[in-house]
């Protein structure tokens, strides 16, 4: 039998101290009380004062609480029995299902070694042309879709997750509305993918510390999935919150804050979560897809900075579109120059005349007199918006290629555009 | 060391261990801290009484209060001779292609395994000679490594005239066979193999003199050898936003770069990146020797995911084997992706040391970190009068983008060339998105200064009338200056953009690119004579779709004469004769 102390000496934010010995940095231990009891782990060791962070909060906690130490770090079981299943961010079951105790598995782990990982090489088909055209999502890419609260971020994460070709799912939702889980929820039962799906969550009304949890536990399970040989679909929602939740800790940890507050190793915490992407050698893969919500629609916050840093890439949502400006994908080019041979053309032209568009938009906003090549640039701006940028568009990638020459060739002549002499003799639309 | 020295934990908080000690410990020294399975690397980074920091590089889960820290009475250091290159290590010097064969997946803590191949034999050939006087850095034999003949050096720490006591005889050795004796000046024998260890945070002193760069540093592509050039041994920057291309240009640099040796630095970035060049590199040919790239390459990588401490020795480990290269009189390039996870790194250590923040909370000495690492690029002559150089090139990622943060501008103090990327460029597809008129080098080109002065002023000449012309309108623009604005929009796409992945367009040699530069220079200097804006502008579209369809030409195809004489009578046609 393990020793359970007794003695609580300091209680502040979600931190208690205790006084014990042989106790390991991160170790687990249970903390009860009278109103319930609560993991906790240990995140400072300081002489025979030991740090332990409660999961479920201090509140309710009194000073003769029971700790006792499990003598193990944070696990995650893992099994197929997980599979349809809703645990928070602590592991326990969300649904009304039986716990889960099988092949308990450390989160957090260590990263795979690069020696081990292989060039990504497999597009994943969303059928949006915004994505698969001009921003081809790649299988093991991690990428964050920026955004701000209002945006139908969630919608659009439920719809990837629905048409991508993957095998497995895993959801981890932080600081989630209540109504946002169940959204997906839904989503997921009534296109019947819930039964290749495991959900963790962690509601705005659960303890912060779980928020913490989630992208861990959901990527340990990913993890192993993955070493199954399984294409693994992540998704994240929304990690501004769990970086929020970071900075709560840290600063009732008093740690020195670097940037509005958030605690100076935020890039390191991040990239730790977003390096599990990975394609491996002779397994599986993990794709992350995470919304990052934008304060004040603001690129330069530390989070949406930082994740920029981290990720491959990004996708804007605004006003409902995704944005051809500032999204990027920086695996396209793995997997764009084996679907068509025109697919980068097209793509770069098509973005850069629509950038000559906006100017041209600002001109005219400006009063200025539109020349001949301006209103050919209207033109193709409107329909180029219409036709390819609007979400509602769901056709696959080689439609779109045909649909954007389409484009081009209603508002401008072969010379205009700027692409090789050699694709507009192959693939430019006579004219009827 | 008799015993070994030992403390004991008494505190952790992320990576940094407490540790008490009771025999004297050094600034710097390595040690391990035992969680009972795994004996973890640390470093001394501060002593308070009896009381020493360390900061240790691998994750500190299950250290306990009452752990033993054994310390090595060592700096941390890496470990030099034949192999380096073709490898892949992490930022300690485990080479991680066989940490994955024992470990499988996954990196495993506590788990080291030396640098070079231990089993491995070299052709030795002996160059120095029984009797003979020679130091620090002296050439013993040499090995064959690839392409290169890998100098045996007498150890760069014996600084003293040391005499030749005897020398292996030609033939194949392994790293840690004797291969000569040597005599110091008190008559003491020492003996040295092909391996020697140094300590990453000095750099190594064992030339002649160092000298100024002076020769360009080809890299093919055409904006920085033109116009933001770099010299051998010289030191550049690159900062620039997410998503503007830093990598994507460091890795076209590490491919067509005219250098010997280069050393790709990934630091805090993405493991993806590096997996890339990792099984990329040996599938391409070096056009300069026949011979697969990786074999003049070198990789350290510490990803974002792999442990902080370990991230900040990483850049010290790189610039220590490129400075062993030099020692040989190869010219090496270092490239370090990004200088700013490892400025964030130390931002780390110093917030869990408490110390005294700086500007953004990073460390008051960042500046003078930053300087002395850039310094340690350079041209030197070595003893016997060859040359070796190291360049260094480093990106930055400013937070938000904004150079005026603390890493950027310490940075651009010490670096004799700025490549400063833009967001508006590359949100245009404008690549490599160098911003051509915020850029700037001290370093001399290949092309004649005059033409690139002066292609520089159509360029911010073209940029004040297009930005002139947000405000009065196309209509308000008279046309000789909306000729400045096409041609300045020409140079840009023409010249200055080039296509990463066109097989010609990628890389442009030196020879290509003055060619390429003297039409371009004749082009603009052409005085053209146009009745309408819309006519001109038709024109210079036709005239840059030409153009870059020549870009994509290789030099010697016939097609290649044609294109230009095409080029040349469609200009032609406009010119003004009057």
């Amino acid at each position: 039998m393990r020793k359970v102390y007794q003695k609580v000496e300091q209680i502040a934010g979600s931190v208690i101290v205790v006084r014990a010995e042989g106790v390991g940095y991160r170790e687990l231990a249970m903390v009860t009380s009278p109103m319930g009891h609560s993991l906790a782990q240990v995140i400072r060791l300081e002489g025979d004062q030991v740090y332990l962070q409660v999961f479920a909060g201090s509140r309710g906690i009194s000073t003769d609480a029971q700790v006792q130490f499990l003598g193990r770090t944070m696990q995650v079981p893992f099994s197929d029995a997980l599979l349809g299943r809703v645990f928070t961010g602590s592991g326990e079951p969300r649904d009304k299902g039986p716990a889960i105790e099988e092949n308990p598995t450390p989160i957090g782990g260590p990263s795979a070694n690069p020696a081990k990982r292989v060039i990504p090489r497999n597009m994943v088909r969303t059928g949006i042309p915004m994505i698969d055209v001009f921003n081809t999502l790649v299988e093991s890419q991690k990428l964050p879709i920026f955004s701000v609260a209002g945006e139908p971020y969630n919608p659009l994460l439920a719809r990837i997750a629905m048409q991508a070709e993957v095998d497995v799912i895993v959801l981890g939702g932080m600081g989630l509305k209540h109504d946002d889980y169940l959204f997906f929820r839904e989503v997921l039962e009534n296109q019947g993918a819930l039964s290749r799906s495991v959900l963790f969550i962690h509601t705005a009304s659960d303890p912060v510390v779980e928020c913490l949890m989630v992208p861990d536990m959901a990527l340990a399970v990913a993890e192993q999935f993955a070493l199954q040989d399984k294409r693994v679909l992540v998704l994240l929602t929304d990690m501004t919150n769990f970086a929020d939740a970071m900075k709560e800790v840290a600063i009732t940890m008093e740690q020195i804050p670097s940037n509005r507050g958030y605690p100076g190793d935020l890039y390191s915490q991040l990239a730790s979560r977003y390096e599990k992407a990975v394609d491996f050698d002779t397994a599986g893969s993990i794709t992350i897809l995470a919304v990052t919500t934008m304060p004040g629609d603001d690129v330069t916050h530390p989070v949406p900075d930082n994740t920029g840093y981290i990720t491959e890439g990004q996708f804007y949502l605004r006003n409902g579109r995704i944005e051809p400006f500032g999204s990027l994908s920086r695996l396209k080019q793995l997997v764009n120059k084996d679907t068509r041979e025109d697919h980068r053309t097209i793509m770069d032209s098509m973005i850069q005349l629509y950038a000559n568009y906006k100017d041209t938009l600002e001109k005219q906003s400006m009063g200025f007199r539109m020349s001949g090549w301006d209103q050919k640039l209207l033109r193709y701006g409107q329909q180029f918006e219409d036709e390819m940028m609007d979400l509602s568009v769901n056709i696959p990638i080689e439609k779109a290629l045909d649909r954007g020459w389409k484009i081009l060739a209603d508002c401008f002549d072969a010379a205009e555009t700027g692409i090789p002499t050699k694709l507009t003799q192959k693939f430019w639309p006579q004219k009827a | 060391m008799t015993e070994t020295n030992v403390g004991t934990i008494v505190g952790v908080s992320g990576n940094l261990v407490k540790v008490k000690f009771d025999h004297p410990v050094m600034q710097n020294e390595v040690g391990y801290a035992s969680t009972g399975d795994a004996d973890l690397k640390a470093e001394v980074i501060r002593v308070r009484g009896n009381i020493a920091d360390l900061q240790v590089f691998e994750d500190t889960t299950d250290l306990r209060v009452g752990g033993q820290v054994s310390f090595t009475g060592e700096l941390l250091s890496v470990e030099l001779g034949p192999g380096l290159l073709g490898s892949i290590y992490d930022g300690l010097q485990n080479p991680l292609p066989d940490l994955a064969a024992e470990c499988g997946y996954f990196l495993q803590r506590g788990k080291y395994l030396p640098g070079l191949n231990r089993s491995r034999e070299w052709t030795f050939k002996p160059v120095a000679k029984a009797g003979e006087t020679i130091t620090s850095g002296g050439t013993l034999g040499t090995v064959p490594e690839g392409i290169f003949d890998h100098r045996i050096m007498v150890p760069f720490r014996w600084t003293e005239p040391h005499t030749v006591v005897s020398i292996a005889a030609a033939g194949s050795y392994t790293v840690d066979q004797v291969v000569a004796t040597l005599k110091d000046p008190r008559g003491q024998e020492k003996q040295v193999t092909m391996v020697q260890t140094w300590p990453v945070k000095m750099p190594i002193k064992a030339y002649a003199e160092r000298l100024r760069p002076a020769d360009p540093l080809v890299t093919q592509v055409r904006i920085i050898d033109t116009f933001f050039p770099v010299a051998r041994g010289g030191t550049y920057c690159i900062p620039g936003p997410f998503g503007a291309g830093k990598t994507v240009l460091q890795q076209i640099t590490s491919r067509n770069a005219d250098v010997d040796i280069v050393i790709v630095a990934a630091c805090g970035e993405r493991a993806g990146e590096v997996v890339e060049t990792l099984r990329e590199f040996p599938e391409l040919t070096d056009p300069r020797t026949g011979k697969s790239l990786m074999e003049r390459t070198l990789i350290i990588c510490n990803t974002s995911s792999m442990p902080v401490a370990a991230r900040e020795a990483s850049v010290y480990t790189a610039v220590t084997m490129a400075e062993y290269y030099r020692q040989m009189g190869l010219h090496v390039l270092l490239l370090a992706d990004s200088t700013s996870r490892w400025a964030q790194a130390l931002r780390e250590v110093s917030g869990r040391l408490e110390e005294i923040p700086g500007e953004e909370a990073f460390p008051a000495y960042l500046e003078s970190v930053i300087a002395s690492f850039y310094e340690r690029g350079g041209v030197v002559k070595l003893k016997d009068g060859s040359t070796g150089s190291v360049t260094i090139g480093g990106t930055v990622s400013p937070a938000g983008g904004n150079f005026e943060e603390p890493v950027t501008q310490s940075t651009l103090k010490v670096v004799g060339a700025f490549h400063g990327l833009s967001r508006e460029r590359s949100d245009a597809r404008r690549y490599p998105a160098i911003h051509p008129l915020e850029s700037w080098s001290k370093y001399e080109g290949v092309a004649d200064t005059e033409g690139v002065a002066y292609a520089r002023n159509i360029l911010r000449d073209g940029n004040e009338v297009s930005q002139m012309m947000k405000v009065v309108g196309e209509e308000g623009t008279s046309i000789d200056d909306f000729l400045m604005y096409l041609k300045g929009e020409y140079v840009d796409a023409v010249y200055l953009q080039q296509d990463a992945f066109d097989p010609v367009d990628a890389a442009a040699p030196a020879d290509r690119q003055k060619y390429f530069f003297a039409r371009i220079q004749k082009i603009l200097k052409t005085r053209m004579n146009f009745s309408e804006k819309d006519a001109a502008r038709s024109f210079f579209q036709r005239l840059t779709q030409m153009t870059k369809d020549w870009n994509r030409i290789p030099m010697d195809a016939p097609e290649f004469k044609a294109k230009e004489s095409e080029i040349e009578q469609a200009v032609t046609e406009v010119t003004d004769y009057a």
